[in-house]
This record gives C-alpha cells, structure tokens and sequence, in this order.
C-alpha cells in the first residue's frame, strides 16, 4: 500500500451536486449559501428545476431556510458583515433563475417592500443587506437606491404598492428626512396604507417613534423578524375587520 | 487656583496617539488614559456596554471622567448612558466631524456626499481595519458593492507625516477614489480636552 490518493475521490475535494439527492442537495446547498458560493448556488438551482421541483419549492426549502440559518448566526454575532454580503450574493444567483419564473406561476410572497436611502444620503450596505435578507426571507423587494427625495419615495409607492416601506439613513443630517417622507405620507392621507420600518447606525428606538416609523431595527436580522411580525399582526387586523 | 484634580479620559483607542500627545505637550499629570479597542467601531453596539464596563472598573478611583468618544454610531446609546452618569464626550457624530469642525465636515459632504474619510489613525492601520475589517482581503469582489457610491477619498489629518500622507493616498488609489487631503489638526478634539483638562485661573 502506499499513501497515493483513491482516483475515484474527485480532486479538491468538490462535490458532483448531481449525484446528490434531493435531500442531500438543499442541505448541501444550506451549507454553500453559508459559505456564500454563488456558482453552487445556481447549479444547485438549475437541478432542483430540472428535477421538476416547483419553483417556490426550491425557494422556500433550499433559499429561504439556507437564509434563515445565515440570519441566525448574523444576528448571534457568529457570522459578521462581508459574509453575509457573500451568502446574499450566492442566493441572489439563484433569485435569478427562480424570479421569472415564481412570476410565471404567480406564487405569492410573504410580502412586498419598497426600500431605500434617504435624500442627501448614499451609504447603502445596510439597506442592500436588509434588502437581501428580506428576499432571502421570501419577500419581494424592490431597492430604489440612494438619495430619494419624497417625490420618488411616493413614485415607488404607487407603482408597486407595497406592503412596507424601508427607509434608511449613516448621517444625523440625514436622517431627519423621513420625517419629511412620513410627514407626507400622513398629508396625503397614505401614512395607513404602509407598514414604515427605518434603519441606519445613528437612528435609535426612541428616534422611530418620534417621527412616526412603525419599527426602528437596528441590523437586518432584526428587521426581517420585524417585518414578518408586523406584516401578521397587519393581515390579522384585517380578517377581523 | 489650580485645577488637579484627577481626570480619567476613557478613550477610543483610535485616539490613543493624539490624547497621550495633548497630555504629553500640557504637561497634563494629573490626566490618564484607558482606552477601549478601536474596532468597536465595527460593533457601534457594543460601544456603551464597554464604556459602563470601564467606567465601573476605575471611574470611581478619579475625581472626573471625560469620554473621548463622539456619538460614533452608537444611535444616542451612549449619550443615553453618560447622561444618567452626568458625564461628558466629545462633541458630533463621529470623529471626522471633531477633527474637521461641525461646519467645515458639513461643507466637505456636501461638496460630495460620497466621500470616504480618513484620519491618522485610519491611514495608519488602512490594511487592518478596512481591508480585512470590511472582509476585502478575504472577499476582493465586495469592493465594488461596498464603494459604488463613492467617487472620493478625503484624508483628515491630525499631524504632518508624509508616510501618512503616501499611505492615504495609496488607500484612494486601491479603492479607485479621487484624492483630497484637509489638514485639520486635533479640531474639537483638542478644544474639548484643553477646557476639561488644563488648569484653571
């Protein structure tokens, strides 16, 4: 015998993803979301359609809850910002391949989300993480960017008519502005029609009940939970209306 | 009169260079330092717990307490905590806004918003605490998601080293950032300490 390597072992060690089955797939695809491999992410992707797995299906068991794992251990302190970055970056692969077609079938989301920077602002990583984080959740974002003055925050609004509205802000001369934009919202009769949820390292709890926000959460994980808290307690008011 | 009482400055370490220098030229004896590691800054959260940490550890050995942070992300957290302490920070948001004055760090934003600042201590440590505390050593792809809304580099700084300057320089070149460079001394750092600190008539 001799120590030379089993030619059958593939070399580096990478995984054949189409020997695997179901089950072993989406686990093994929970694990390189956490490691943030975007080309797993969609080859995985691409088999689990080719199985005839319903688009929703692949979301939902291998996406979302590989998200899930990564939100966990982001809001633990065990997994730090670059690499949640990298795990939204390898789901965004496959959103890619499932967007047209969850369109197609018209599965619905957990809920919609127009978000983005406040006017004056362009610091965006942590709205692009909640962003990300609240699609690898299962809602439909839409991330109108930097800079938005309240004319373009009403614009997203009316368009898409979500269900939250996301507003963030790095500056205290900044994030004066959304109570410019909720102010507004109340003026014009829409404050009502919105679940508000704002974010940025200078805001606090006692800042988003001053100008009126329905949450202040202090880092994506938080907001994701808030989101689905505040999207269940909105559609339980309205059954029992 | 002379005021000797003891003063404990609890400081960010980022600052560490500049208040052991301002204790150093006035003669301040009966000043100490104890700083708190300066990536907190990556963890804002944590800033408060460690200060009360610190203040509960040795504040009570000193007649006064002066915290060299300013709000430094920390969303009014730590104002929070010093006002039930009765004690006093530096003034601002951060520190690029003590060092270059409320009003000349409002007129570099908005000449362009998108501006990345650095101080001293950021030129110095530039690889430690930006590449690898922004995981750019480990992910290079993220550079472009974290910067794309930057077009310009300003370096703030506190002394006139010309290593600093090259390295401040070199920072703007490797993230693709047009360069400035605004001296600006210890700013507000200095006013603060000089009034807390130095003797009085």
């Amino acid at each position: 015998m001799n120590d030379a390597p089993d030619s059958k072992v593939p070399e580096d060690d990478e995984i054949d993803l189409r020997a695997l089955s179901n089950d072993e797939l989406v686990e093994q695809m929970h694990d390189d979301l956490y490691d943030g491999l975007r080309e797993e992410i969609v080859e995985g992707t691409h088999i689990l359609l080719e199985r005839n797995w319903a688009p929703d299906k692949v979301l939902n068991d291998a996406l979302v809850e590989g998200m899930r794992v990564v939100g966990i251990d982001f809001r633990d302190g065990i997994l730090f910002v670059p690499e949640v970055l990298m795990a939204a970056n390898a789901m965004k692969g496959g959103m890619q391949l499932l967007r047209p077609l969850l369109a197609e079938t018209g599965a619905a989301t957990i809920g919609k989300m127009v978000a983005g920077t406040v006017k004056g602002d362009i610091h965006d990583i942590g709205k692009n993480l909640v962003c990300m984080m609240m699609e690898g959740a299962g809602f439909e974002v839409i991330n109108i960017g930097i800079n938005n003055s309240v004319e373009e925050y009403l614009a997203a609004l009316e368009e898409h008519q979500p269900d939250i509205l996301g507003m963030s802000a790095l500056l205290t001369t900044t994030m004066t502005y959304m109570k410019v934009v909720i102010d507004t919202l109340i003026e014009k009769g829409l404050r009502d029609d919105y679940i508000v949820m704002v974010g940025g390292a200078p805001l606090n709890e006692e800042f988003g009940e001053a100008i009126g926000a329905d949450a202040y959460c202090r880092d994506a994980a938080v907001a994701v939970e808030t989101a689905k808290q505040l999207i269940a307690e909105r559609r339980g008011r309205r059954l029992s209306a | 009169m002379s005021n000797d009482a003891s003063l404990l400055i609890i400081a960010c370490g980022a600052l560490a260079h500049e208040i052991t220098a301002l204790i150093e030229v006035n003669r301040w004896q009966h000043v100490s330092i104890q700083c708190l590691p300066a990536e907190l800054h990556n963890r804002p959260e944590e800033i408060p717990g460690a200060v009360k940490a610190k203040l509960n550890e040795t504040g009570k050995q000193f007649d006064q307490v002066f915290i060299a942070y300013a709000d430094c992300g920390t969303g009014g957290m730590l104002d929070k905590l010093l006002e039930a302490e009765g004690i006093e920070r530096l003034p601002g948001a951060h520190c690029y806004e003590f060092f270059a004055g409320t009003d000349r760090f409002a007129q570099l934003h908005e000449r362009e918003p998108g501006t990345f600042y650095l101080t001293d201590f950021l030129a110095r440590n530039f690889d430690r605490l930006v590449i690898q505390g922004l995981g750019l050593d480990r992910y290079p792809e993220l550079q472009e998601q974290y910067f794309e809304n930057y077009h310009r580099l300003v370096y703030l700084s506190q002394g006139d080293s010309a290593d600093l300057l090259e390295r401040a320089r070199g920072a703007a070149a490797q993230l693709g950032l047009e360069f400035e460079h605004v001296m600006t001394g210890y700013g507000q750092l200095e006013e603060s300490l000089i009034r807390v600190a130095s003797p009085t008539a």
